[in-house]
């Protein structure tokens, strides 16, 4: 019994509160954001200094006629325009409209778009109602048009232009904080800041806002892009920055005049533009990365999860007997991490029989679930096997190709999760989702097809099939939902079904119904199911055989009754005894002192020793073997014949 | 495990009533009905029931978060039924709450101590230092090490988070503690862990508890009394050992059933026993019973009439028209439920 709370040693992680200096030091770890930030840099110098040193390029009516339209040249590096000026001034002294312009319409935007929609967001009801519906309808308006009715009013002033540009634009960013807003509105923390007495103000400011800048400022990017080339539309037309003050989009629209005589004037131009949208945008991606990449969990680089290594040559040669539908040999899983591989299964064996229920039982991060989507090739973010076999009909699935084994997935072995509603598309009806199902797993269509959705609805014992089938996913409860996701599994009429956590979503009640069902249709079907779940209760009602699992390892295979009756291993006596429903009412409840080991820090010799109550000097050498204590019952105990026996 | 030090009143639930609008044209949901209890300092009372059946509306009512359509509840005295933002602001000094989900009730993008020194905001006397040393220490009450003060909600497991959201509740010392499902999203060797935790910190600060879940078993553990909620309405209620041990209510027998027992000889003749049973398929709001349209025993009876609390001679209370005659009572054999051990 432990009072003080087994822990783990937390994986280091470089986030702590001085988070700003922090922020930019990862932002300047990225090539990318640095070339953006560098070329932004650049083009604010000199939009601030171009004007002062060239004080004479903005008021320049015409330079040397004589040496107009020229490309570039030692003396004109860019060349020289229709009026002879000279085109490198003009690019870099047209910059400061340029600049502030968009900076004068991502102000309006910011100060109109962000507490507005986090307001609504927050607030819901009523004032939602109200700011959407204004939304909406400045949406609707023609932006252009309106930005060259005020222009007709305040003629060639550009804050203005760009004011109502910013004002009529806000509803987009307005939308976008909204609809970030109100998920994490909706998130328990929120709820718990409010128990805790905060003010709507604080929580917003420190709840709400850090976790929706990532969408912000990339909306921002994109409307920061979209004003610079509304600012250069402008110019292009003269409704801003008449001659002979130089723009961006005056110059294009002096190149375009004359772009039969020299081709070259709308290059620079063009290339200033089209280089600052793509530094404002590729800035925006990274800076929202990195925004959130202090506080979200590490992710191991991805790859490629079908890197199935080539088995050695000492793989033993495998006889699969005809009473054996799944057979599992040496299942070795590993994932990437930033400290290397690290193994999640490691040389995992045990059969499935044809209509026999196996269960997987162990804690979170033993690699029950590893196992399961290993055998289905579903292993994803970097997972890939290392070694081993899985023998399933004749096959081994570890070696076929994608479209191989999405042949046998499906059709052969069905997967239900513990979430049914994630694995429900919410767009379309249950019964467009089943036939769909149905059409790839079978060769049925059309009318026939519609009759098989029937079939199945009926099968899972839905209330009321033909209604059933045209609801959609939120319609349904949890229990409802994994009926519909059993049937989709069952389209294929597959004769294994991995069900991973089928009912650790529902309620008890719930999960009685569940577990019946599955336990018919095997009745039925004659379908073997491998069950991963945490919970003996389900292992003991639904089971013939179990596998428990400790730390990516097999620890000890048994008939339910034996394992029950005759554990034989001291894991599995801890975990029978930390069962509530085991328990008197009085005195504390018997726990498992210490957590199960993180990955690639497995203690060396018996990875269970640690929290062992029964261990020995022997315990500590070496790799502990798996060992027969019986008929079909092993155990990877030195001590698990005593074990078995006490 | 289970002590009361006082039986000092600390929260008084009266005909509470909280009703969900549908949208327009149709009637509200009823999520509670009528529901009355209290919670003594110290004191466990649990709230078990399926999804649907109002528990976990009940402890959002106590907390501000829905308001009450009807009824009152008194906190220390005091009635908080529509308590306006200042009065709740005070009241979290004394009521606190302990979400299920571990993963979305820390904000991800906040250090743990940040998120633990938001609780003493309200104390604006204490310095920087002194919340940090308040978090360390609560931090270590709940098994974690101080270091764990720095670092994002991501770095740790669920257990572990489950800890961190108890430590949040502890930081200012509360009377009364809304525990909403804090061991469901847990792996069952983590939930004794926590059970045991919480318990432990009940005995030391004198706790009280609002423990609400489905699972009866988990419930047991903890609570002085226990609750069974279905539809809303109270269907059983009374002292925790008397409610498990000999259930009256079909719907708690039911619950209790439905729970897997780790022992498959056990597990089988449970199986066997509800199998026996007429299934029915509920549908359909009765005006009696709630529970009328899933009840193997339902009566006509039972559609039509709300049944009335009974005081029964086991110490409970329970809402059924047909619990004399379905436990025999008249001879007094209630049925007394086999607790398995597993070896």
């Amino acid at each position: 019994m432990t009072l003080v709370a087994p822990f783990t040693e937390i994986t280091d992680v470089s986030g702590s509160s001085s988070a700003d200096s922090r922020f930019v030091r990862r932002l300047l770890r990225r090539p990318q954001a640095v070339a953006c930030l560098v070329y932004l840099a650049v083009l604010a110098v000199v939009a601030i200094a171009s004007p002062i040193l060239l004080p004479d390029v903005a008021a320049e009516r015409a330079g040397d006629l004589a040496d107009s339209l020229q490309g570039p040249s030692s003396q004109h590096w860019l060349g020289t325009d229709s009026l002879g000026r000279d085109v490198l001034q003009r690019l870099l002294v047209g910059s400061q409209d340029t600049l502030i312009g968009v900076g004068v319409a991502l102000v309006v935007v910011m100060l109109l778009g962000i507490p507005l929609g986090l307001l609504a967001g927050y607030v819901g009801g009523r004032l939602d109602r109200t700011l959407c519906w204004i939304a909406d309808l400045v949406l609707s308006l023609p932006a252009m048009v309106l930005v060259i009715v005020v222009l007709s009013v305040f003629s060639q002033n550009l804050v203005a232009a760009m004011v109502t540009m910013g004002v009529l634009t806000a509803p987009a960013l307005f939308r976008v904080v909204r609809a970030a807003t109100l998920p994490v509105r909706e998130q328990l923390y929120i709820a718990a800041a409010v128990v805790a007495g905060l003010s709507p103000s604080y929580i917003v400011r420190r709840h709400v806002l850090p976790r929706i800048v990532g969408p912000i400022i990339v909306q921002l990017s994109l409307l920061a892009a979209g004003a610079l080339l509304l600012q250069t539309g402008l110019a292009f037309l003269s409704l801003i920055a008449g001659p002979p003050a130089p723009s961006w989009g005056g110059m294009v629209a002096d190149g375009v005049g004359v772009m039969f005589q020299q081709g070259w004037l709308i290059w620079p131009p063009g290339i200033a533009i089209a280089l600052t949208v793509l530094a404002l945008g590729l800035l925006g991606d990274a800076v929202r990365d990195v925004s959130t990449e202090g506080w979200s969990p590490k992710r191991s680089p991805s790859r490629s999860t079908k890197q199935r290594e080539k088995k050695g040559a000492h793989a033993p040669a495998v006889s699969v007997d005809d009473d054996v539908l799944l057979g599992i040999r040496n299942l070795t899983v590993s994932f990437a991490s930033s400290g290397g591989n690290v193994r999640a299964a490691e040389r995992v064996s045990f059969e499935v029989g044809p209509g026999e229920t196996v269960g997987v039982v162990g804690e979170s991060g033993c690699g029950k679930t590893t196992t399961a989507l290993a055998i289905l090739g579903m292993l994803g973010h970097g997972g890939h096997v290392e070694d081993g076999e899985a023998h399933f009909a004749g096959q081994d699935l570890l070696t076929l190709s994608e479209r191989d084994i999405q042949e046998v997935r499906g059709s052969e072995i069905a997967y239900i999760s513990q979430e049914p509603m994630v694995s429900l598309d919410p767009a379309f009806r249950i019964g467009w989702q089943l036939e769909e199902a149905v059409r790839a797993n079978t060769p049925l269509r059309g009318a026939d097809a519609k009759r098989r959705v029937q079939e199945l609805l009926e099968q899972v014992q839905l209330p009321d099939p033909k209604r059933a089938a045209r609801m959609y996913p939120h319609e349904l409860s949890g229990g409802m939902a994994q009926r519909v996701v059993i049937a989709r599994a069952l389209a294929g009429e597959p004769r294994l079904l991995i069900a991973d956590e089928p009912t650790t979503a529902l309620d008890v009640t719930m999960q009685v119904e569940i577990l019946e069902l599955l336990r018919s249709l095997q009745r039925e079907h004659g379908m073997a199911i491998l069950l991963v779940t945490h919970d003996l209760g389900v292992v003991a009602d639904i089971c013939d055989r179990v596998v428990v699992m400790y730390a990516g390892e097999v620890v000890e295979t048994a008939s339910v009754a034996d394992l029950f009756a005759h554990p034989g291993h001291p894991y599995t006596q801890a975990l029978l005894a930390s069962n509530p429903h085991n328990q008197h009412a009085a005195g504390m409840l018997p726990t498992i002192p210490g957590s199960v080991p993180e990955l690639g820090a497995m203690p060396p010799g018996c990875r269970f020793l640690p929290r062992c109550t029964q261990s020995t000097p022997a315990c500590e050498l070496g790799t502990i073997p798996l060992l027969q204590i019986g008929e079909r019952h092993e155990s990877r105990c030195v001590h698990a014949r005593e074990v078995r026996s006490t | 495990m289970k002590t009361m030090n006082s039986d000092e009143q600390i929260l008084a639930v009266r005909e509470l009533t909280v009703e969900y609008p549908q949208g327009r044209g149709r009637d509200p949901l009823r999520a509670v009905d009528k529901v009355t209890f209290d919670i003594a300092q110290g004191e466990t009372l649990g709230l078990v029931g399926e999804s649907g059946s109002g528990k976990s509306t009940i402890g959002r009512a106590i907390l501000g978060l829905v308001s009450p359509t009807a009824g009152s509840i008194e906190f220390g005295g005091q009635d908080i039924t529509r308590a306006g933002s200042r009065e709740r602001r005070a009241l979290s000094q004394d009521l606190q709450v302990i979400f299920q989900d571990p993963y979305s009730s820390l904000n991800p993008s906040r250090t743990i101590g940040a998120t633990l020194a938001e609780s003493l905001r309200l104390h604006p006397e204490l310095s920087k230092d002194q919340v940090r040393d308040r978090a360390a220490d609560v931090l270590g009450r709940v098994g974690l090490p101080r270091t764990a003060i720095d670092r994002f909600p991501s770095n740790f497991s669920g257990g572990q988070r489950q800890r961190i959201a108890i430590a949040r509740a502890l930081m200012v010392e509360p009377r009364l503690v809304i525990c909403d499902e804090p061991v469901s999203a847990l792996d069952l060797s983590v939930q004794a862990q926590v059970l045991n935790l919480l318990s432990e910190l009940q005995r030391e600060f004198n706790l009280g508890y609002l423990f609400v879940a489905h699972d009866l078993d988990v419930v047991r553990h903890l609570s002085h009394r226990i609750i069974v909620l279905f539809g809303g309405q109270v269907m059983e209620e009374g002292p925790a050992e008397a409610v498990y041990s000999k259930p009256l209510h079909p719907y708690t027998k039911a619950l209790l059933d439905a729970a897997p027992v780790p022992d498959p000889v056990l597990q089988a003749a449970r199986r066997t026993r509800r199998e026996q049973l007429p299934i029915v398929s509920g549908a359909g709001q009765p005006a009696g019973c709630p529970f009328a349209t899933r009840c193997p025993h339902a009566l006509p009876v039972c559609h039509s009439e709300r049944p009335t609390m009974e005081v029964t001679p086991v110490g409970t209370s329970v809402a059924c028209h047909r619990w004399r005659d379905l436990n025999s009572v008249p001879t007094l054999e209630l049925p007394d439920r086999k607790i398995s051990h597993a070896r």
